[in-house]
């Protein structure tokens, strides 16, 4: 079981009680989109993800974004069994989206990236090992049910 | 943002250096291993801020021979390997650390255009510095 310290807890609450889910998550995910093209194989029916431009203009990709940082938000609410919370959707992600695992930490890397420009000076590191931590332990939840 | 937008960063490169090294002794604990011989790894430890400074200073190098990193890093990638023995894994934790710092100091040029460039590089930087490995 994980273990979480007060910190901790109340640094995850922080952050997300301050989110911006509109900017957020698009910009979370079109910057994966970008950074690490082969994760545009899953979004095949979004149209046009030819370049940069095309990936930040694309409603499709924006409103997608806003419904994975949404996602975020049943693990905010049950830090203490992030197991439970994430095996249907970790079924989802393998047995009907065929979602290659390593992709998560690919796409929370770039959460974290627009989360600290965002804070700016308040992403200490510390905030940051809070915030890494409770994303990996969501990456690992959702990658629980592939087999 | 450009990479002579480098310029930004070249600027604040030791704040960056050393902002990055303690974020990674912070957020991957598993780092601190190599460093057990600092009196300080604190964030305002001399020692953070010297190493941040050199780190940098090689990622500036690996900007000026960014053509050929294999042999323009040559001499470095034969220090981690046989002397520093780091596994290469920490590139990348160190790599993830320095984005982190650089898109909190310049959140508007830190375009994902830039942050794509930026880490097309350091994959290739810790490429090259993995090479003498074996």
């Amino acid at each position: 079981m994980v273990v979480w310290t007060d910190f901790e807890r109340s640094t995850i609450q922080d952050i997300f009680s301050k989110m911006d889910y509109e900017v957020v998550g698009p910009a979370a995910l079109t910057r994966c989109l970008i950074v690490y093209p082969w994760t545009q194989r899953y979004f095949g029916n979004f149209g046009n993800l030819y370049n940069a431009a095309a990936i930040m203009g694309n409603p499709m990709v924006a409103k997608h974004g806003t419904t994975i940082l949404h996602g975020l938000d049943r693990g905010v609410k049950n830090m203490d069994d992030l197991k439970t919370t994430y095996a249907e959707l970790s079924v989802l992600h393998s047995e009907k989206l065929h979602v290659d695992p390593d992709n998560f930490k690919l796409l929370s890397d770039c959460l974290t990236i627009v989360v600290a420009a965002r804070f700016g000076e308040a992403f200490t590191a510390e905030v940051q090992a809070a915030f890494q931590k409770f994303l990996a332990v969501v990456v690992s939840s959702l990658g629980r049910q592939y087999h | 943002m450009s990479l002579t937008d480098k310029d930004k960063i070249s600027k604040s490169a030791d704040a960056i250096g050393a902002d990055a090294l303690s974020r990674m002794l912070v957020v991957y604990p598993q780092t601190k291993t190599y460093f057990s011989h600092w009196p300080d790894l604190g964030p305002n430890s001399a020692s953070v801020k010297n190493h941040g400074k050199n780190v940098m200073g090689g990622i500036a190098l690996a900007v000026s021979k960014i053509d050929d990193l294999t042999a323009g890093l040559l001499e470095l990638s034969e220090q981690h390997a046989f002397q520093l023995r780091v596994d290469p894994a920490n590139f990348k934790i160190l790599s993830h650390c320095i984005l982190v710092v650089i898109a909190g100091l310049f959140p508007k040029d830190f375009t994902p255009e830039a942050h794509v460039a930026v880490d097309k590089f350091f994959c290739g930087v810790s490429l090259a510095l993995a090479e003498r490995y074996r």
